[in-house]
């Protein structure tokens, strides 16, 4: 059985992005996602500290201190990009004005519930940033994350243990095994590695999975 | 004539008294007035209630502050970061209290604070922890939070360019809470990498309005910043 890398799993979610949409991508796995955006699509992204029309990194010694992206790392401005404060930038989650969010999860339930700030150990320290704002106001989440945890404990779960980030909110599930639709049935495979059995892709699930009618479509 | 110019961050700060609640801009490090905030730490104020989205990195800044022992009291976002030390030690020994807020809910109590509404019910952190206890409604369907309004006795912001009167046009990424937190705030204080003559900065790009300035400061740019400006 082959498992999506992280480069292929991003250029897989990378591949769903239509032209035209308004983006943004969660730090750590999701920010991969902007090296696969396909080149003749125009897709605006957002970073939630004030930028639409975020650009790539830019070339060493060219790094501005007031030009970073959510992760705190250097960026550049596309031509045709945009400045704006912290009201306008979460208005634009808020406000459902942001197309598409892609975040990192730690849990995800089979009712879209996502839990992806906080382990709630008690020597850890909280911090949670604008997930939630995302999570709640994009008008599509999807979530990009492994299947299954180092140890071998399934991700997607009937009931997440983590403390959530949001309530049913989560539209579509990319992992290095699967695509996953969050449907008002339930969990609907939309496409499997090659190699994996759905009895099998089913075992390294907490949640029932249903085969989805779409397999292999876009 | 009005003139909103003070002399140095020193005189910039004078008046910050123990125990007053401080809104500091920035996103990181970019837009973080840190000349004002090294002056915070010579003023020597205690107790401090800092407003800022994260608690401070490396060694500089608000992480100085912070480690000064001045600051009772966090408002924040996201205080955990690679090198949030001084934050995550004095967090572990019980000697800050944390109120972590939604990045999205943080910016907006700022806002409500500076429209002077009473409070505002938001979708964001409904059915988490960081809302458990408060008031909740069903408008239209949907579900939300009352979240009551951040204020501060004090705004310590950085903008790029402003005039005597108080206008403000910030640069680039740096702009983040400045202009919520410069309406926020008793007293709002901007350091600025240049002064320019009243009526230089085009009025159709004024960012902050002066009505929300009470002093500025000229800071020229320590930043290494790449092409001509």
């Amino acid at each position: 059985m082959k498992r999506f890398s992280r480069e292929e799993l991003a250029a897989r979610v990378a591949s769903d992005i239509p032209e035209g949409s308004y983006v943004n991508l969660g730090i750590g796995l999701p920010t991969l996602v902007a090296n696969f955006l396909p080149k003749d699509r125009e897709i605006f992204l957002q970073s939630e500290n004030g930028l639409l029309g975020m650009g790539p990194a830019p070339a060493k010694g060219e790094e501005d201190p007031d030009l970073i992206n959510a992760g705190k790392q250097p960026v550049t401005l596309l031509t045709g990009g945009a400045y704006f404060h912290h009201g306008d930038s979460f208005a634009m989650m808020r406000g459902g004005h942001l197309d598409i969010c892609v975040l990192g999860a730690f849990q995800v339930s089979e009712t879209g519930d996502l839990a992806n700030w906080h382990t709630g150990a008690p020597d850890a320290i909280p911090a949670v940033g604008g997930a939630m704002d995302l999570a709640t106001g994009a008008r599509h989440v999807y979530v990009m994350m492994d299947h299954i945890t180092k140890t071998g404990e399934a991700k997607i779960v009937k009931k997440c243990t983590y403390p959530l980030t949001g309530i049913a909110c989560v539209d579509r599930i990319y992992t290095d095994l699967a695509v996953i639709d969050v449907t008002r049935e339930g969990l609907e495979v939309v496409e499997m590695v090659e190699g994996l059995a759905f009895e099998e892709l089913q075992r390294m699930t907490a949640a029932p999975l249903a085969r989805g009618d779409r397999k292999g479509a876009r | 004539m009005i003139d909103k110019q003070v002399s140095s961050p020193a005189a910039a700060v004078s008046d910050v008294f123990d125990g007053a609640t401080v809104m500091i801009g920035g996103f990181g490090n970019a837009g973080m007035p840190a000349e004002l905030i090294d002056a915070l730490i010579a003023h020597g104020s205690k107790g401090l209630t800092i407003v800022n989205n994260n608690a401070g990195n490396g060694e500089t800044g608000l992480a100085a502050l912070l480690k000064a022992g001045r600051v009772r009291k966090i408002v924040c976002s996201f205080p955990r970061q690679a090198d949030s030390h001084h934050f995550d030690a004095l967090y572990r020994a019980g000697k800050i209290e944390l109120e972590l807020v939604p990045q999205g809910n943080l910016a907006l109590r700022i806002q409500a604070a500076g429209a002077g509404l009473g409070a505002v019910f938001t979708p964001t952190g409904y059915g988490t922890v960081l809302a458990e206890g408060k008031e909740t409604r069903v408008i239209d369907g949907r579900h939300y939070v009352l979240e009551y309004p951040i204020s501060a006795d004090f705004a310590l912001i950085k903008a790029h360019r402003g005039d005597r009167w108080g206008n403000l046009v910030y640069r680039k990424a740096a702009r983040n809470f400045g202009p919520l937190m410069a309406a926020a705030a008793k007293c709002t204080v901007a350091q600025v990498d240049e002064v320019a003559p009243l009526g230089a900065l085009d009025p159709e790009v004024i960012v902050t309005p002066g009505i929300f300035v009470n002093r500025v400061v000229s800071v020229p740019g320590t930043r290494n910043l790449p092409g001509a400006e």
